[in-house]
């Protein structure tokens, strides 16, 4: 079928596994800019991405609904964000190790958990076939297209503009940016933090959801092969910005499916390979874009990234 | 509205064993502009803080426009009318001025209307004596614009009573007259009452209507500015103790130069010019004192200098030779720096003030013994490092940071005047020190240019500038724009160079 298109159906596959790939990156990143933009890193987001999709695919499985999948998803890392926050509220606890400990936690708990599910089939979430109107298959086949990810690029701007223009958005901002302003004008830092992580793990558990619930659409351990940490360091690329969070979660979508669209196409590359390109996509765009000279510039103050 | 007065009655803070405040009793009156005086950790800043709701009194009795009032928060207080700009930044860096201004709205509206905050934050603008672009990020501001910002914010909050904690240390002279000069007049229209802490007597001269002066938490003096000389009020702060003032200069004819520094180009952080062609000489048994507003370049030169930090274009002469700053090299020519906020740019924090004393000489004999190092040399050469400079820690073994500002200070300054050295570098070294404190240590400097050191001095504080320094200049946008000897300076000139406006020249 893809010899109609000839070449063309490289780049075609890859726009269709660019939307596909980059929906886990999109809603974890964002969520991780959240609770980042608070002065937080929670590196426990791979666990919670993996258990939010064994929580969805639990759900749906039983409950014959993959959207109570989601909302099971969503639930499971607002809870696994709170625990990440209340730990993390205690006096001379170390962010960076908690999260360490809960994405290793999460993660056990996750295969636990998921032993009854790798073999029966859930319930997918449907997909919007945009491409419709076209005969060709493979264009069709390119835009099927999951409402979450809709979800997801409207999320970007929403985010970015409540950081900008609402009062929870400026105050969570300046819990990041300064925790002696804060206190200073009477703000409670701990509960600016806990809302952020919570919303930072939920936003995580819905990309979780998508994994186990669309693409791949089913319950493994290899689910997510990294794709939590990834999407951590792409907070950093996008420079804690939610709308530069789309473009890079775009980018490493394309880098991911790579492989499958050189397939597609009937050139014969290593496998295990083209599963490095977003790590190694990753360590290339660390090493262009930091310099000694010029310390993380737009980093929230309190991360101790910058100056 | 109107201006809101204070009391304090008995009002006591306790640090565990340490009593911070002690049965303060004062009253600050509606409408005056209030100074309260007091040497570092006399308790001054516990006061306000106090006072505000940033921290809880032990005990004792606050009342504002004579109602009895406790607030659990800054925010309660601020609803009160009160307001305070504290002696740390308390902006978001990475935020816009608007953005922080808006921030300190209570309440702040839910979805903010930029169009109609900026209109309202232009209009607020066009009406004082100074401004700050309200579009620019705090990040990019001078230390100077960020604390006039912080005192705008005050205003625009139309707070009734304002704590001002060291307000001017970051101002010229001229820039501290203006904002002190709005402040003042405020106080005159009954608007505002201000109790200011500082250490400026003449500023305290020049706005203040009444004097209030702690010492180790307690109130040992108050009335009428009128009523008390700076004599009186110095005496008050410092009690008994004496003050050393330094030696008298030994005069030394055709010394040789220690460091030269020629068009040297060093860019900030952020990548942009921040020290543009500067060229300087210091010989031997010199002091080129540099004054400048903060954010002038000073700290990209000093770290040029220092080997923190690449210079783009440039070079840096020691003892004739160019001077590559490594650590063999810095120890071999005897080049010493005491950066600013020595804890955190000069000092290993956590570990012990043996240890951050031992920073230049571990690795070296007799405390290194083959691959080892031997601890008890390694007291035997601090110790009376210690003594010497009468570092006060509870234990040499006592992590650092536990020491007081001007303990860590002193502490810095025995490590890298402990031996002759060459050349040293000072960036505010006195900075919120006290009298006894500072006086020491300028002292030490001017030893250490007695005996033959070059000596580059970068400070803020104008006062010392024109005491230690042999030639004065001024840094203003990454280059030296003046220089004078002391004796034919006067401040006005020197505070237009600072702000970067020469006069017809």
């Amino acid at each position: 079928m893809n010899e109609a298109l000839g070449l063309w159906g490289i780049p075609l596959a890859m726009l269709g596994g660019m939307i596909r790939a980059s929906t886990p990156y999109l809603f974890v990143s964002l969520g991780e800019t959240l609770t980042e933009r608070s002065g937080r890193v929670n590196l426990g987001l791979e666990g919670t991405l993996l258990l939010g999709a064994v929580s969805a695919y639990g759900v749906a499985f039983h409950s014959g609904s993959p959207w109570l999948g989601v909302l099971a998803a969503f639930g499971c890392g607002l809870g696994f964000g709170a625990v990440h926050a209340i730990l993390c509220a205690r006096p001379r606890v170390n962010h960076i190790a908690v999260g360490i400990a809960l994405m290793l936690f999460g993660t056990g708990l996750a295969f636990y958990l998921g032993k009854p599910l790798v073999q029966p089939q859930a319930p997918n979430l449907p997909a919007l076939g945009l491409g419709d109107w076209s005969d060709l298959p493979a264009v069709r086949e390119a835009l099927r297209v999951n409402p979450l990810f809709l979800v997801g690029v409207a999320l970007a701007p929403a985010l970015a503009w409540a950081l900008r223009t609402t009062r929870l958005g400026l105050i969570l901002r300046l819990t990041g940016e300064s925790e002696d302003a804060a206190l200073a004008l009477g703000y409670s830092v701990q509960r600016v933090r806990l809302f952020a992580t919570m919303l930072g793990g939920g936003l995580s558990g819905i990309g979780g959801a998508f994994l186990s619930l669309y693409y791949p659409g089913i319950w493994s351990e290899g689910l997510s092969s990294g794709q939590g940490l990834i999407a951590v360091s792409l907070v950093i690329f996008a420079r804690w910005n939610p709308n530069h969070c789309l473009y890079a979660s775009l980018i490493y979508g394309a880098a991911g499916s790579l492989g499958s669209a050189l397939q597609s196409a009937g050139v014969a590359v290593s496998h295990h390979l083209l599963a490095a390109t977003p790590a190694a996509l990753t360590l290339l765009i660390m090493f262009i874009t930091c310099s000694p000279d010029r310390p993380a510039q737009g980093a929230p103050r309190e991360l101790s990234l910058g100056t | 509205m109107h201006a809101r007065s204070l009391e304090l009655i008995g009002l006591s803070k306790r640090f565990g064993e340490f009593v911070a405040l002690d049965d303060a009793s004062m009253r600050v009156r509606a409408g005056t502009f209030h100074a309260l005086l007091g040497e570092n950790g006399a308790g001054k800043s516990t006061l306000v803080k106090c006072v505000i709701g940033y921290q809880a009194p032990s005990s004792g009795d606050l009342l504002v426009d004579d109602k009895q009032v406790s607030f659990d928060n800054p925010r309660q207080a601020h609803r009160a009318g009160l307001g305070m700009v504290y002696q740390r930044f308390t902006l978001a860096e990475n935020m816009t001025v608007a953005e922080n201004m808006v921030l300190t709205r209570d309440p702040m509206p839910k979805v903010v209307n930029w169009r109609e905050e900026l209109r309202a934050l232009t209009k607020f603008m066009d009406g004082m004596p100074f401004r700050v672009p309200l579009q620019s990020r705090v990040h990019d501001l001078a230390a100077g614009e960020k604390q006039k910002l912080e005192i705008l914010r005050q205003l625009y909050l139309g707070r009734r009573l304002l704590f001002l904690d060291e307000p001017t240390s970051v101002l010229t002279p001229s820039e501290a007259d203006e904002v002190l000069g709005l402040l003042h007049k405020l106080t005159r229209t009954g608007e505002l009452t201000v109790l200011i802490i500082t250490h400026k007597f003449r500023e305290v001269n020049a706005y203040a209507d009444h004097v209030t002066v702690l010492r180790r938490g307690r109130i040992v003096g108050d009335g009428p500015r009128e009523s008390m000389s700076i004599a009186d009020m110095s005496r008050l702060m410092v009690g008994e103790q004496s003050v050393r003032s330094p030696a008298p200069r030994t005069e030394r004819v055709d010394a040789p130069v220690g460091i030269e520094v020629r068009d040297l180009h060093v860019a900030d952080d952020s990548g942009v010019p921040a020290v543009r062609g500067l060229s300087l000489r210091v010989r031997a048994g010199e002091i080129l004192g540099i004054a400048g507003v903060s954010g002038n370049g000073q700290r990209e030169l000093v770290e040029a200098i220092a080997g923190q930090r690449r210079y783009s274009a440039g070079s840096v002469q020691v003892a004739g030779q160019p001077f590559v700053p490594t650590r063999h090299n810095l120890d071999a020519l005897r080049v010493r720096v005491i950066p600013e906020i020595p804890l955190e740019n000069a000092c290993v924090p956590r570990m012990s003030v043996r240890e951050n004393l031992a920073l230049r000489s571990y690795d070296k004999p007799p405390i290194k013994r083959g691959l080892f190092m031997s601890r008890r040399r390694l007291e035997e050469r601090v110790d009376p490092l210690i003594a010497r400079f009468q570092i006060k820690a509870p234990s040499p073994a006592a992590a650092i940071a536990a020491l007081s500002g001007g303990n860590i200070q002193r502490a810095v300054l025995a490590r890298e005047l402990g031996e002759p050295c060459s050349v040293l570098i000072a960036v505010n070294p006195c900075f919120g020190l006290d009298f006894a404190a500072a006086g020491e240590i300028r002292a030490q400097i001017m030893d250490a240019r007695n005996q033959g050191a070059a000596v580059l001095f970068i400070s803020e504080d104008l006062d010392e500038l024109l005491q230690l320094s042999d030639r004065l200049s001024v840094i203003y946008e990454g280059n030296l724009v003046y220089e004078e000897v002391p004796q034919n300076i006067d401040l006005t000139t020197l505070g237009t160079h600072m702000a970067g406006h020469s006069p017809a020249a």
